[in-house]
């Protein structure tokens, strides 16, 4: 039987704690842990059907234009190319296939064809040497350089942001540029293509295996029901493996043509061609406040780029209309349609780079208007959505920046430039945090055997993100059994659709699909126990109703099954949802060289149910090194003639390492939000991102007054602002 | 071209083309896959392995150098039943999150440890020679050839340092 919910209406019994085994939020090691850590965690190419052979992407070296003829392969079985063959990833959520037809060129890097050989040796080398012969047609590639279109539904005003700007006390009013960013998964794309028949097993690094299944199924012209998808372990994610991809669906059709299995893994340098990257962003931003600091206008123009073909655009400015109060506004988002490789999701698109210059911005007003960007920041949050005059679900802006303030020693910051030791000059910053919330459809299946095992399923995905244990935490809670006795399957396509990972939705959309699941099973016993479902207490193996106590393993007679089924509903809609939280940041700036070293970080956080403490703690410190990353070291810079990826490895793009990463404090605010179904949780996959480099760069500006707008601070820009 | 490959304690005999790396020969001939590719360019130690005790790519080793040498992988270290102390403490303390990087940055910091009781100094130390403490910053900076993208940095550091005070860092190694 199959419990269904729509998120109608809010859940303010806080039943998840009043639960008798007490093991939901507790700091449990990872289930799926000890095969982590061992290396017997299978993940995309990690497989070796029989008679596997190895297929090699080829790329193509113009930026635009047709494929005229693909030379031989020396030494390969095959070079496939087919028409099904994808240009670009598909979005997240797409239903559909990405566009296909690997002849039509729209950007350098594209993936043109497939070489396929018996060992992966001979696979690369003549995927390296083939000829290919283009015609090259020529194509804007710089976002600068064309007209940008103005999308109808991206474009909203309110009062009048320049009358304001005349008006008021304080202004601001500049321009941000953070350029191109990529996601850069530890564990590059790769799929393993097996055919059966007309049936064909795909296993694949990917995020959300419903979707997925359907794009697949569209691209390669077969039915759904004739396709599985396994992604057991994903080696993150990030946004890059949320829709398939060129090696999935090439791996599929070669390993058709040629009836052996074959596996495609992107090298490193075609992850950052061919997985989407977060496009560059121009962001003008201004501020009118009074003398008090009450703003009066907000105006936030931005300008993005992705492939004419592509309806992707990074909405960087989708917190802006919420996060604080004025009565002028406008938010103007431009497009410029241009060749570089194909924007999509990357971690918090939108907030990543939108809030992180907002609050830039913040501080910079603060700095303007004299008073503490702190209490700036208070002195702004609304009491409803300014824009819509909704409710918000809940609202921990204010707490988690006192808090904050508190615990980090905020009232010890010097004034800009005063405090200097040796060579290194001293600052600290903050920034608010704020993510857009939602649930997404969700089904997943529970079942409970007369030995007290249960068995959770469903085709949610564990992208690093803590999934396993955070759905075994749920079922152990709900059905009353220790944690070794829960099992989770994930990453399988036979099993229930799930929401998939993506969005920070994953975690409160698959968990109350489990919930609903073990909800049906409880009722299940309840009948058995011949109480009320309300009344019933399990815990270690046990079934308790008033003073009747019973084996858990009597009330059933082989096993019983429940499916949970999870759909967003009104709340959605009557209600702002998002979580909160603040940035907080010190560094020390090197006088002579220009280096910031960031000295700690912390963050205080409002997510709404914490379902593991410790695997929630990791998500936040994955979004604050984000955030280091975005302020100090990440560019992937574009070739200005062609437009193709110049930082195409992580020897050119700089992801943080260890020495750039100090020892981070991650606190989160006790929070029930009753607007997001019976677990009231929500997402924190990317809160933790969304302004933390804001945090690293105001503390810049604290400790040696120099204001980087053009992202990232390196060395170079902090020197050229310092004064001698 | 015949190699022959001591791996964790057994023999392997393979016969591989020439340009077959180290890591390709674990993961495609001998169905090793605990030792990731993350780059293929030695650019994030994903595919570290020790050989002969040592910390090294194994992208960036042909298959043939390592003939003849002891190596040892991840699986070498310790199974899920029976995990060293480094490995335990990178579960408890969550260092890691999609695991991917995991098995290089166990391997790296197994002989990150014992480079540290041999008296190697890093840029981080304070002296040449010499006892070096265990902070973050000398963590840090050893491990930095280690890129983790989940960012599992500040829990891989405590991991790290209360394995140490354990003093057999390997189980099971060659
Ligand atoms: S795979 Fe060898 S260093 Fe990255
Ligand atoms: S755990 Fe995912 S890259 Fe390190």
């Amino acid at each position: 039987m199959t419990r269904h919910l729509r998120v109608d209406g809010p859940t303010h019994d806080d039943r998840l704690d009043h639960m008798a085994q007490g093991i939901l939020g507790q700091p449990l090691n990872r289930l799926e842990g000890p095969l982590k850590v061992t290396g017997w965690a299978a993940y995309a190419a990690e497989a070796r059907p029989a008679n596997m052979v190895y297929g090699v992407l080829v790329q193509a070296t113009v930026p635009a234009g047709k494929v005229l003829e693909i030379g031989d392969a020396p030494g390969a079985l095959a070079v496939i190319q087919d028409k099904r063959m994808v240009r670009y990833a598909a979005q997240g959520m797409d239903q559909k296939g990405p566009t296909s037809g690997p002849d039509q060129i729209e950007y350098m890097g594209q993936a043109i064809a497939l070489v396929v050989a018996e060992s992966f040796e001979a696979a690369r080398h003549a995927a390296q040497n083939i000829a290919v012969r283009y015609k090259v047609s020529s194509v804007p590639v710089e976002p600068e350089a064309v007209t940008p279109e103005l999308p109808p539904k991206k474009q909203s005003a309110a009062g009048d942001v320049d009358k304001a700007m005349r008006e008021a006390a304080v202004t601001l009013d500049q321009v941000w540029h953070t350029p191109s960013q990529m996601s850069a998964a530890m564990e590059p794309h790769a799929a393993i293509a097996e055919w059966d028949g007309d049936q064909v097993t795909i296993r694949a690094a990917l995020q959300m295996l419903s979707s997925n299944r359907k794009q697949m199924a569209d691209a390669l012209g077969i039915k759904e029901q004739n396709l599985r998808l396994l992604s057991p372990y994903v080696g993150g994610g990030f946004g890059s493996k949320l829709g398939i991809n060129a090696e999935a669906v090439s791996a599929a059709i070669a390993a058709k043509e040629l009836g052996r299995p074959v596996m495609v893994a992107m090298t490193r340098q075609q992850v950052f061609d061919l997985a989407h990257r977060r496009s560059e962003t121009r962001q003008r931003i201004r501020l009118a406040c009074d003398a008090d600091g009450r703003l009066t206008g907000i105006g936030h123009e931005v300008l993005v780029s992705n492939l004419p073909s592509s309806e992707f655009t990074e909405p960087v400015a989708q917190a802006t209309p919420f996060t604080y109060q004025a009565a002028h506004r406008q938010v103007v988002h431009a497009v410029a349609r241009i060749h570089r490789g194909c924007a999509g999701s990357v971690r918090a698109p939108g907030e990543a780079v939108g809030v992180t210059v907002f609050e830039c911005a913040m501080d910079e007003l603060a700095e303007a208007a004299g008073i503490d960007p702190v209490e700036l920041r208070l002195r702004n949050i609304p009491d409803v959505e300014p824009t819509t005059d909704r409710p918000f679900s809940s609202h921990k802006l204010a707490e988690a920046l006192r808090e904050g303030a508190r615990l980090f020693g905020w009232s010890n910051r010097k004034p800009t430039g005063q405090q200097v030791e040796g060579e290194w000059m001293i600052g600290m910053g903050m920034a608010a945090a704020v993510r857009v919330n939602m649930l997404v459809e969700s089904r997943a299946r529970v079942t409970l055997t007369q030995d007290g095992q249960a068995v959770v399923e469903t085709d949610m995905t564990d992208i690093g993100t803590g999934t396993y244990t955070i759905l075994g935490q749920l079922a152990a809670e709900m059905l009353g059994l220790p944690i070794e006795q829960v099992e989770v399957r994930l990453g399988d396509t036979n099993f229930p659709p799930a929401s998939g990972s993506g969005g920070s939705f994953g975690a409160a959309s698959s968990g109350n699909s489990v919930y609903l699941a073990c909800e049906e099973i409880r009722g299940q016993i309840a009948k058995a126990m011949d109480c009320d479902e309300a009344d019933l207490t399990l815990q270690d193996g046990m079934a308790r109703a008033g003073n009747v106590a019973r084996l858990l393993s009597d009330l059933i007679d082989g096993q019983i099954s429940g499916e949970g089924h999870l759909q967003p509903g009104k709340t959605e809609k009557s209600h702002r949802q998002a979580t909160w939280g603040s940035h907080w940041a010190e560094v020390a700036v090197n006088r002579w060289t220009g280096e910031v070293r960031v000295r700690r970080m912390m963050g205080v956080f409002a997510c709404g149910r914490v379902l593991n403490e410790k695997t929630a703690r990791s998500q936040c410190l994955g979004g604050m090194t984000f955030g280091i990353g975005i302020a100090l070291t990440e560019a992937m810079e574009h070739d200005s003639r062609d437009g193709h990826a110049v930082s195409r490895d992580l020897a050119e793009y700089h992801i943080p390492t260890h020495a750039d990463v100090p020892p981070l404090e991650v606190h989160f605010l006790p929070e029930r939000d009753a607007y997001v179904g019976p677990l009231q949780a929500k997402g924190l996959g990317e809160l933790g991102i969304c302004g933390a480099g804001a945090a690293v760069l105001n503390a810049i500006h604290n400790a040696c007054g120099v204001r980087v707008r053009h992202l990232p601070a390196t060395p170079d820009k902090i020197v050229a602002g310092l004064k001698d | 071209m015949q190699i022959t490959l001591h791996l964790n304690g057994a023999t392997h005999d393979l016969d591989l083309d020439p340009r077959t790396t180290l890591l390709d020969a674990l993961r495609h001939h001998l169905g090793m896959t605990g030792t990731k590719k993350g780059c293929d360019h030695g650019q994030c130690g994903a595919c570290t392995v020790l050989m002969g005790g040592r910390r090294i790519n194994a992208c960036l080793t042909l298959a043939c150098m390592a003939q003849d040498a002891q190596i040892t992988t991840i699986e070498g270290l310790g199974s899920p039943e029976r995990l060293s102390p480094l490995q335990q403490q990178f579960l408890d303390h969550d260092g890691f999150q999609c695991g991917y990087c995991t098995p290089g940055q166990i391997c790296s910091a197994t002989a990150m440890l014992e480079e540290m009781e041999a008296g190697w100094p890093s840029h981080a130390s304070e002296n040449l020679d010499g006892p070096f403490e265990l902070s973050h910053a000398e963590i840090a900076e050893r491990m930095s050839g280690n890129l983790c993208r989940c960012a599992a940095y500040a829990n891989i550091v405590a991991a790290i340092q209360q394995a140490a005070g354990t003093t057999d860092h390997r189980e099971d190694a060659a």
